[in-house]
C-alpha cells in the first residue's frame, strides 16, 4: 500500500479521453453490473469467463491506461484470493475433465475460475478509478442518492489523504534516521508513540481546517457542485455494457465457437 | 487483506451491500439529527489518518512478522459509533478504489466485517467493561461532577476494556469473512479448519492492536485529556437514559442478524459428517489405488461416503448445475454418472475467443490513434 501508486492512479483519473468523459454514474453502474455478472458464474466455469475481458480492455485501450499499472496492481493485491483459492485443488480432487489424456480435478478448474474472476473484477475496478477522478465518482454517487454526509466524508478523506500519508512518511523517516541502521523492526511501543503523535497532529490539523473553513464562511452545510449531464452516449454505453454482460452470461458463445472450431478441424 | 470479489457469490455480495448500505444511511441519519459542524473536517481528516497510521508497521513480538493498526476501535472511541462507522466505510471505499484492497462488490462485506463489529459491538463492550464515562477516570485525575459511578476505572481496567473490545471485534470480523466465503460456495475450504485458521491468526494480531490502541489512547490522554469526550458529548447532552436506549437499536439489529445467520450455518452443518479435510484425504487415498482403472468406481465410492450427509441432496443439485455449465461435453447429466469426457469444445472455444479479443484490441488501438490524429 504505497502512496505513490495511489497518486499515479489518482492522476490517471484526470485524463481527457473518450472514456474519461463518460458520465461517472454510467461507468459506476456498468462496472457494478459487470462484476455482478462475473461472480454469478457457477463455481466450475472457466471458458465462459474469457469474453468478459473485453470490458476492461476497452477501458484500458481507449482510456490510455498503461498496461504496467494494471498488471502490477492486480498482482499486488492477489495474495488473499490466491491463498484461499489454492486450497481448492488440494481439497477437491475428483477428476472432472480430461485434457490431452491427463485427468484434471475439479479443484484446479475452480481455482482457475477464481483466478479469472479475480483478474476480471480487479481490472474492472482499476479501469473505473483510472478513467474517473475520485471527485467525479463522488459526484456520480451523490446523484445516485448516496447520503450526503457520506459523500462529504469521502471527499474530505480524499482531500487530505496524500497530505497525511506524507506526514506519516516524515515521521517514519525521522525515526529511521535515529535508528543507526538497526535491522530489527519497529517495536510496538515505539509504533504506538508514533501513532499517538500522528493522532495529535491530525487532531490539531482538523481544528485548523475547521477554523479556515469558518473564516471562509462555513456554516455547517457543505454544498456540492452539480455539473453532471447524462447524455445519449452515456445511456448508450450503459445499456450496451449491461446488455453485453447479460448476453455473455446467458448465451454460451465460447461453447459455440468451440463447436465451430471443432467442425472446421 | 480484505475480501475479494472473486470469492463471493452475487447473493452474498448484494445482501451485504444492502446491510452495510442501510447502516450507512442510518448512521448518516443519526448524525444529521445532532449536527456538529466541527465534526465534518474531523471525520474527514481522521479517515486520512487511518491510512497514514497503517503505514507505520511494527513487528509483532514473538512471530517476527509485521503488522499495522486497523484503527476501527480507535476511531470509535474518538468519534462515537455512527461517525466512526461512516469514516471506516469511506476508508474502505478509498482502499477498494485506489489500492484495490478489497473488491467493489465486496465493499458490503468489508464494511460489515471491519466497521460494524468495532463501531457498534466493540464500543459497547468497551463502555461496559470500562464504565459509562471512562474518559473521566483516565489517568489519576477524577473530574469534577463524578457521580460516584465506576470509581474503580483504573488505567488497568481501561487497558483491559480496550483489549477485550478489540479482540472481540477482530475475531468476529474474521469469523464473518469465513462465513461469507462459505456461503458463497466458490471455495472448497471446510468451515471448521478455515474458521480455526482465520480466528487463530487474528488473535495475536488483535492482542497487539488492542495493546497499541490502548497505548495510543493513554498517550493522547496524557497530552490532551478532553479529546475522547468529543464523540460522547452529544449523547450526554441529549440525556443519558434516552441516549442509552437509542444507541442499542442498531446493535440489537446487528445482533439479531448475526444470530440468525449463525443459526442457519450451524443447522446446515449440524450433522455427523467427517471433517472436510479428513474426508478429502480419504478420497485421495482411495483414488490413488484406482487411477489405472476408470474413474467411475472412485466416484461411486466417494458418492457412497457422502450419502450419509444430510445436505447431500442440496449439494448434489448445486454441483450438478455448476458442473453442467462447465467444460464437460456431457452437459447436465446427474453427478454420480458424470462422464469424464473431453473438453475440446471448451478449450477450443476459449482459444478462439482469445484470438477474437486480440482482434478487438487491435481495432480499438487503431480507433484510438485515428481519433487522436483527427482531433489534433
Amino acid at each position: 500500500m504505497t502512496g505513490h501508486s495511489a497518486q499515479m492512479l489518482d492522476r490517471l483519473g484526470y485524463g481527457e479521453t473518450l472514456i474519461h468523459r463518460l458520465d461517472p454514474r454510467a461507468k459506476t453502474l456498468a462496472t457494478l453490473a459487470f462484476i455482478l455478472t462475473v461472480v454469478s458464474f457457477p463455481k466450475y466455469s472457466v471458458a465462459p469467463l474469457v469474453p468478459f475481458a473485453i470490458y476492461p480492455l476497452v477501458f484500458v485501450i481507449l482510456g490510455q491506461i498503461p498496461a504496467s499499472v494494471i498488471l502490477k496492481r492486480t498482482a499486488a493485491v492477489s495474495p488473499f484470493a490466491v491463498l484461499v483459492g489454492i486450497f481448492n485443488p488440494l481439497l477437491d480432487t475428483a477428476p472432472m475433465v480430461r485434457v490431452a489424456g491427463v485427468d484434471v480435478s475439479g479443484g484446479w478448474i475452480s481455482f482457475i475460475s477464481i483466478l479469472l474472476r479475480f483478474t476480471l473484477t480487479v481490472s474492472a475496478a482499476l479501469a473505473l478509478i483510472a478513467t474517473t477522478s475520485f471527485p467525479r465518482i463522488c459526484q456520480g454517487l451523490d446523484a445516485l442518492r448516496v447520503p450526503r454526509a457520506f459523500i462529504v466524508q469521502m471527499l474530505f478523506l480524499y482531500r487530505y489523504l496524500f497530505v497525511l500519508i506524507e506526514e506519516a512518511v516524515r515521521l517514519k523517516r525521522a525515526r529511521d534516521l535515529r535508528r543507526f541502521g538497526q535491522r530489527t523492526g519497529l517495536r510496538p511501543r515505539v509504533a504506538a508513540a508514533l501513532i499517538g503523535v500522528l493522532f495529535l497532529r491530525t487532531y490539531e490539523r482538523a481544528e485548523r481546517i475547521y477554523l479556515a473553513m469558518c473564516a471562509r464562511g462555513f456554516d455547517g452545510h457543505v454544498r456540492l457542485a452539480r455539473r453532471l449531464h447524462f447524455a445519449r452516449t452515456d445511456l448508450a454505453f450503459l445499456v450496451f455494457s449491461v446488455a453485453g454482460c447479460l448476453a455473455l452470461r446467458v448465451v454460451p458463445v465460447v461453447h459455440w465457437l468451440g463447436r465451430l472450431g471443432e467442425s472446421l478441424l | 487483506m480484505h475480501m475479494a470479489d472473486a470469492l463471493l457469490s452475487p447473493t452474498v455480495g448484494t445482501s451485504f451491500i444492502a446491510v452495510s448500505g442501510s447502516l450507512v444511511v442510518y448512521s448518516a441519519h443519526r448524525l444529521a439529527r445532532q449536527p456538529d459542524e466541527r465534526r465534518v473536517p474531523l471525520m474527514g481528516v481522521f479517515g486520512a489518518f487511518v491510512f497514514a497510521a497503517q503505514m507505520i508497521n511494527f513487528t509483532i513480538p514473538g512471530t517476527g512478522s509485521s503488522g499495522h493498526l486497523g484503527g476501527g476501535m480507535l476511531l470509535a472511541m474518538l468519534l462515537g459509533p455512527y461517525a466512526a462507522f461512516l469514516v471506516i466505510a469511506s476508508v474502505l471505499v478509498v482502499q477498494s478504489l485506489f489500492f484495490l484492497d478489497g473488491g467493489v462488490l465486496a465493499l458490503g462485506t468489508n464494511i460489515f466485517n471491519l466497521g460494524v463489529w468495532p463501531c457498534f459491538l466493540g464500543l459497547l463492550i468497551y463502555r461496559a467493561v470500562a464504565g459509562r464515562r471512562p474518559h473521566r477516570w483516565h489517568g489519576r485525575l477524577a473530574r469534577e461532577g463524578s457521580h460516584g459511578q465506576d470509581a474503580h476505572a483504573t488505567p488497568l481496567r481501561l487497558w483491559l476494556a480496550t483489549l477485550v473490545a478489540v479482540v472481540a471485534s477482530l475475531e468476529l470480523g474474521a469469523l464473518s469473512v469465513v462465513l461469507q466465503t462459505l456461503l458463497s460456495r466458490r471455495s472448497d475450504l471446510p468451515f471448521g479448519r478455515f474458521a480455526a485458521l482465520m480466528m487463530g491468526i487474528h488473535l495475536p494480531i488483535a492482542l497487539v492492536e488492542g495493546a497499541i490502541t490502548a497505548t495510543v489512547v493513554q498517550y493522547v490522554w496524557a497530552l490532551r485529556p478532553t479529546l475522547f469526550g468529543a464523540g460522547q458529548m452529544h449523547e450526554q447532552a441529549a440525556g443519558s437514559a434516552s441516549a442509552r436506549r437509542e444507541t442499542l437499536v442498531p446493535v440489537l439489529i446487528s445482533f439479531l442478524a448475526t444470530t440468525i445467520l449463525l443459526a442457519c450455518v450451524v443447522a446446515w452443518f449440524a450433522s455427523p459428517r467427517p471433517d472436510g479435510l479428513e474426508w478429502s484425504l480419504a478420497a485421495v487415498q482411495e483414488g490413488r489405488s484406482a487411477t489405472e482403472s476408470s474413474p467411475l468406481p472412485l466416484l461411486e465410492r466417494v458418492q457412497r461416503k457422502i450419502a450419509l450427509m444430510p445436505d447431500y441432496e442440496f449439494r448434489r443439485a448445486a454441483d450438478n448445475e455448476s458442473r453442467g455449465a462447465g467444460q464437460t461435453e456431457s452437459g447436465g447429466e446427474s453427478w454420480p454418472n458424470v462422464r469424464v469426457g473431453t473438453s475440446l469444445a471448451g478449450l477450443l472455444g476459449a482459444a478462439l475467443t482469445f484470438v477474437l479479443i486480440c482482434l478487438v484490441a487491435a481495432v480499438l488501438y487503431w480507433f484510438r490513434r485515428h481519433r487522436g490524429k483527427s482531433s489534433a
